[in-house]
């Protein structure tokens, strides 16, 4: 699915990201975790292509793509979505006729037909449903005046219609209540699939109880010091990031 | 790669975006039957003897001349302009075809072809949209539609040179009862020198069944444009009115002052709206429209409801400020405007709400969105006189700004005589940021659309006030196509 090989990112000639190797296989879920500042969204944030990051060093492939070179809406359509730690407010724009554009733009590119707004609404309410979210999310303006647990909600939804092949969640756990957390965590089990990755960074071992993730990671300082099963999340929560990072040194 | 330079690549691509050439840049070919330039009582005289008007229009023009005469260009506004000589404007210009056309059959074909540039194919309209369109070329009106399902309800509207000849009675009653004659420089010279406009009049209790629109377009070289416009909704008639232009491309400046004036009696309701895109002039700020507008509704009768909402996007200036005088008790008056200015366009517009009646109340929403070295200025005047017990207004005025070298401007003025009346102000002003770009982005949408997305979204409470037909153009016109959007 996906190959980091040593890879570089610095930001106003701050080097964040200091050498991440990491392979996700097709139908893997890998979670990340690390201390606050360690880089993590930057990781997320590089793969997406925000351009504010530069990358120094490294090489990325996805799906057989030099993913390094593609534009970000061109990564997207290509099947990469992320899931922001902040999603933005768009006043004005309706969340609905947002999600139909950039569905169609995804489709389009991927050589399929574009649907029109009767059979998207189809489309876009049996998720809601699923998703067991309210409706009105969806006449809503996108994220605007959401409670921060609906904007990740929200962002769920997106992901759901758009059907990503490689999903990073950008701390989608933090600030959600007991249950809108099983909603994104059903959310993100029902899509897992042989052929869709995903990429969870969080900093609570809870959400992986839900998504049992196949690796866990931990970055400090933008490496990857330690990898392991399911079991070093368990670790982590018990003994603190001082234990690994003690170890390492 | 830093994040600065990273911005300003993105502000690059944001003018290039926005600088995306004037598509509606040609000129028609067709013999003009044209005044040599100048403007003295002669040159009136004659422009009403070619219009074989009545003595009491001479009148009317000879007056507002005269007072013109005595006046000087307002320079109160936030507006850099350069000198105009009104002595180098030739103040007539019909295309030369005898006789109006009584059906498109007769109609110019050039000139049809020119509307089908603009993307107004009028035929097509015809059938299409139920929209009569009463199209003014240059000066003289060229096709009128649907005239006589109207004439069925009782509704006038026709040029308003016919009406001039067929209506005297309603023209001598109303015309310069909104804006007087020497309101403002702009005003009196088009009340001196009009060619032509609109006249519209909607008998009592009745509602027009469809919109009535009017497309204007500049034409012949160094033709000042004046347009008049004249809406009179008798008690609890309706009538919404769209009023569009494009423009040819042109080196030097082109004046466009026109007036429009609005009367709504006992119960009336007056829609009012505008796409207006006249060329704005180059990349560097040479030629483009010079557009000085005097819009002005009477809200003359008890709970009438005058409402205005224009989408402004093209000329190098404009000066433009549509008001309602609520006179009637319980009243109502409306203004919202979206105003885009890039490159060096300038914009100074705003409204202006006068409450006499009691109970009297109006909305003002205001969304200047300026790019490159635009200049865009809010002026708003809210007056509320003694009399107007329970008066209320609400006005908001938000700015966008997209890049660092253009700018935006406020100046709401309040005026209130009476103290139990309510008058609330909101303004803002943002930046299109880079996290809502990436975002969309990251949704596989690209930037030019991401941009059009956030600028359309920006101006919703105005767009969702323009009728349907307009509604697509004017999104378009700002870059955007938020066509058959749910929600
Ligand atoms: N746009 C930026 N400008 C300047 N510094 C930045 C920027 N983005 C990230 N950084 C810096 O990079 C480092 C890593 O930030 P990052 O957001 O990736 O951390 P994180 O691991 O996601 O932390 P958290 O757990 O708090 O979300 C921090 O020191 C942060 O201040
Ligand atoms: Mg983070």
């Amino acid at each position: 699915m996906i190959k980091i090989s040593d890879l570089h990112a610095s930001i106003e000639g701050r080097e964040i990201i200091r050498g991440i190797d990491l392979e996700v296989r097709p139908g893997e879920v890998h979670a990340i975790m690390g201390p606050n500042g360690s880089g993590k969204s930057t990781l997320a944030n590089v793969l997406a292509g925000r351009e504010a990051y530069e990358v120094t060093q490294g090489s990325v492939e996805f799906l057989g793509k030099d993913l390094l070179e593609l534009e970000p809406e061109v990564r997207a359509r290509e099947g990469l979505f992320l899931a922001f730690q902040y999603p933005v407010e768009i006043p004005g724009v309706s969340n609905t006729y947002f999600l139909r554009v950039a569905l169609n733009e995804i489709r389009r590119h991927q050589g399929l037909d574009e649907l029109d707004a009767l059979d998207f609404l189809e489309l876009v309410r049996t998720k809601v449903r699923e998703l067991h979210m309210r409706e009105d999310l969806l006449e809503r303006q996108l994220n605007t005046g959401f409670s921060g647990g609906e904007k990740k909600k929200n962002e769920i939804l997106h992901m759901a219609v758009l059907e990503p092949k490689l999903a990073i969640l950008d701390e989608t756990d933090s600030g959600l209540d007991i249950d809108a957390l099983r909603i994104v965590a059903d959310g993100v089990n029902a899509l897992r699939a042989e052929n869709r990755s995903f990429i969870v960074v969080t900093h609570y071992q809870r959400l992986l109880e839900y998504i049992v993730p196949d690796r866990v990671h931990v970055l400090s300082e933008g490496r990857i010091v330690r990898s392991g099963g399911s079991d070093l999340a368990l670790e982590l929560e018990e003994k603190g990031y001082g234990w690994v990072q003690e170890e390492q040194a | 790669m830093s994040d600065k330079t990273h911005l300003s690549e993105d502000e690059q691509h944001l003018e290039d975006l926005t600088n995306a050439d004037y598509k509606y840049g040609f000129v028609t070919d067709i013999e003009s039957d044209s005044l040599p330039p100048g403007l003295d009582e002669e040159v009136i005289a004659a422009i009403s003897a070619k219009k074989n008007e009545p003595p009491f229009m001479l009148e009317f023009r000879l007056r507002a001349f005269r007072k013109w005469q005595q006046m000087e260009e307002p320079d109160w506004a936030k507006l850099k302009i350069d000198p105009v000589d009104y002595q180098a404007i030739s103040y007539f210009s019909a295309p030369k075809k005898k006789d109006g056309p009584k059906s498109l059959d007769e109609v110019d074909p050039e000139l049809l072809e020119t509307f089908e540039k603009l993307g107004i194919p009028l035929g097509e309209r015809e059938r299409l949209a139920g929209v009569a369109v009463d199209a003014v070329f240059d000066s003289v009106s060229v096709a009128t539609t649907f005239k006589e399902k109207l004439t069925e309800l009782g509704i006038i509207f026709c040029p308003i040179s016919e009406a001039v000849q067929n209506h005297p009675e309603l023209v001598r009653k109303y015309l310069g009862s909104v804006v007087p004659t020497g309101d403002n420089f702009f005003s009196a010279l088009n009340s001196a020198v009009f060619s032509d406009g609109s006249f519209v009049y909607i008998p009592k209790g009745v509602r027009c069944p469809m919109e009535l629109s009017t497309y204007f377009r500049i034409n012949a070289q160094n033709t000042g444009q004046f347009e008049r416009t004249l809406i009179i909704a008798d008690e609890g008639a309706q009538v919404s009115y769209l009023e569009g232009c494009t423009a040819p491309m042109r080196d030097e400046n082109q004046l466009h002052a026109a007036v429009v004036e609005l009367v709504a009696l006992d119960e009336a309701k007056i829609k009012y709206s505008t796409v207006q895109n006249w060329y704005p002039g180059d990349k560097n700020g040479k030629g483009g429209i010079y557009n000085f507008v005097t819009k002005r509704g009477l809200c003359a009768g008890r709970a009438s409801r005058i409402s205005w909402t224009q989408v402004e996007t093209g000329s190098a200036i404009t000066w433009k400020y549509p008001g309602c005088i609520l006179k009637g008790d319980d009243s109502v008056g409306e203004f919202y405007s979206v105003a885009l200015t890039n490159n060096f366009q300038q914009a100074d517009t705003g409204t202006k709400m006068v409450h006499i009646g009691k109970n009297t109340s109006s909305t003002v929403i205001s969304k200047g969105i300026s790019a490159g070295q635009g200049q865009n200025t809010y002026r708003g005047l809210v007056e509320i006189h003694r009399g107007a017990e329970g008066a209320r207004n609400f006005s908001q005025c938000d700015s966008m700004l997209m890049g660092d070298r253009c700018g935006a401007h406020t100046f709401p003025y309040i005026d209130v005589r009476n103290p139990k009346a309510k008058v609330e102000h909101e303004a803002t002003t943002s930046k299109i940021s880079e996290d809502q770009i990436f975002f969309c982005q990251q949704r596989g949408i690209d930037l030019e659309e991401a941009v059009s997305m956030i600028v359309n979204g920006f101006c919703k409470e105005v767009m969702s006030e323009l009728p349907m037909e307009f509604a697509v153009e004017a999104q378009k016109l700002l870059g955007v196509s938020l066509e058959g959007s749910v929600g």
